[in-house]
C-alpha cells in the first residue's frame, strides 16, 4: 500500500489507486459460491463412501457383489453419463457463441443421456429388490443403496434443472443471467461425473474383486 | 466494467481476472474432446481388467483400477470442470484442496479407526446347528 501515496518519480504522472471495494457486477461471485457448494456436496459423498467402505463387506450372510452386479450394465450406464458430460460441454461451446438453438438440442441431447443413466439405474435398483436384496437385507447393502442412491438422487435434480434452464432459455434466450445458470449447472454435471468415477470404482469394480 | 477503465485497481486485484460475466474459463472444442477421449480410455481399462481378470492377482487389480480413477478424476478436474490455479483469484484451488484434506481425512481415518470392527465380535451363529 506504500507504494500508493509515494510521489511519482522522474515526472511520470501519479496513479491513484482505489482503496475501496469496487462494485461488483451481480453474478460475480456465483462461481465461486457455487463451487464451495460443490465441494460441501463432495463431503456428503467422502462420508457416503467412508460407510460404504466400513461396512462394505457385512453381508449379514446376504447376496454380495458378485452375486449381484452386472458389470456390463454398469459399464453402459458409466458409458451414459460420460456421453452427457461431453454433450453437456458441446451446449457450453455453444452457448458462449451464443447460438440458442445449438445450445438448446445438445442440452436436450445431455438429458436424454441423464435420463437413460437414471432409467438403467432404476432397472438395475428395481431387479435388486425384486431378488430381495433390499436396503434392509444387509449393511452391505444399506451402504450401497445410500450411496448409488444419493448419486442417482443428485442427477434427478440435476435433469429438473436441466429442464428448468431450457424453458428458460426458451423464454428469455442466451441472457447473462442464463449463461450464468448454465454454467452453474455445467459444473454440477461434470461434478457427478466425477463422483460416479467414485462410485463405479469403489462399489462395482472393487466389489467384484472381493 | 467501463466505469472502472479510467482507475487503476489495487496491483493483486487485476490477478483475479476481468469481470462481467463470461470471465469463467469455459474451455474449448478441444479441451473437451481430448478429456472425453482421455475419459474412456481410463474407464475401459478398469473395467476391462476386472471382467478379464487379465493381471492375475486381485489385489494388484484393485491399486490398479484406483490409480485410474484418480487419473480420471484429474482429467475431469482439468478439462471439464476446467480447473486451474489462477481461476477466482486461486480461491477454488484452494476450496479444493481443503476439501481434499477433508475427504482424505474423513476416509482414511474411517476405514482405520474400523479396520477391527468386527474383531471383537461374537462368532456369527450358524443357523444349521439349530433344532
Amino acid at each position: 500500500m506504500a507504494s500508493s501515496i509515494t510521489a511519482p518519480q522522474n515526472g511520470e504522472a501519479p496513479v491513484f489507486y482505489l482503496r475501496d471495494e469496487h462494485p461488483h457486477p451481480e453474478g460475480h461471485s456465483t462461481p465461486l459460491g457455487f463451487w464451495i457448494y460443490l465441494m460441501s456436496d463432495c463431503l456428503i459423498f467422502a462420508i457416503l463412501f467412508a460407510i460404504y467402505g466400513v461396512v462394505g463387506a457385512n453381508y449379514a450372510a446376504g447376496p454380495a457383489p458378485k452375486d449381484l452386479f452386472d458389470l456390463p450394465l454398469v459399464a453402459l450406464n458409466t458409458a451414459m453419463l460420460l456421453l452427457s458430460s461431453i454433450t453437456f460441454g458441446f451446449a457450453m461451446l455453444m452457448m458462449v457463441q451464443k447460438r440458442v438453438a445449438a445450445t438448446q438440442i445438445w442440452l436436450a441431447v445431455t438429458a436424454l443421456f441423464g435420463l437413460a443413466f437414471l432409467g438403467i439405474e432404476l432397472y438395475e435398483f428395481h431387479h435388486l429388490i425384486h431378488m430381495g436384496a433390499t436396503p434392509q437385507r444387509s449393511a452391505f447393502l444399506s451402504a450401497f443403496f445410500t450411496l448409488v442412491g444419493t448419486h442417482g438422487l443428485h442427477v434427478t435434480f440435476g435433469l429438473i434443472w436441466l429442464f428448468t434452464l431450457m424453458a428458460q432459455v426458451g423464454k428469455h434466450g442466451l441472457i447473462a443471467a442464463n449463461r450464468r445458470r448454465l454454467m452453474c449447472l455445467s459444473m454440477f454435471w461434470h461434478f457427478l461425473d466425477v463422483i460416479w468415477i467414485g462410485v463405479f470404482t469403489f462399489v462395482y469394480l472393487m466389489g467384484m474383486l472381493r | 466494467m467501463s466505469s472502472e477503465t479510467n482507475v487503476q485497481h489495487q496491483p493483486d486485484y487485476d490477478a483475479d481476472a476481468a469481470h462481467g460475466d463470461d470471465e469463467h474459463a469455459h474451455g474449448s472444442f478441444r479441451d473437451y474432446m481430448i478429456g472425453f477421449l482421455l475419459s474412456v480410455v481410463l474407464t475401459a481399462i478398469p473395467f476391462w481388467l476386472v471382467m478379464s481378470g487379465a493381471l492375475g492377482s486381485n489385489q494388484l487389480t484393485a491399486f490398479a483400477i484406483m490409480g485410474f480413477a484418480v487419473v480420471q478424476i484429474v482429467v475431469h478436474m482439468v478439462f471439464f470442470l476446467h480447473m486451474n490455479g489462477k481461476s477466482e483469484g486461486g480461491w477454488t484451488m484452494l476450496a479444493l484442496v481443503f476439501t481434499l484434506i477433508i475427504v482424505v481425512i474423513v476416509l482414511a481415518g474411517s476405514l482405520w479407526v474400523m479396520y477391527h470392527l468386527n474383531t471383537n465380535m461374537m462368532p456369527p451363529h450358524d443357523m444349521r446347528q439349530v433344532p
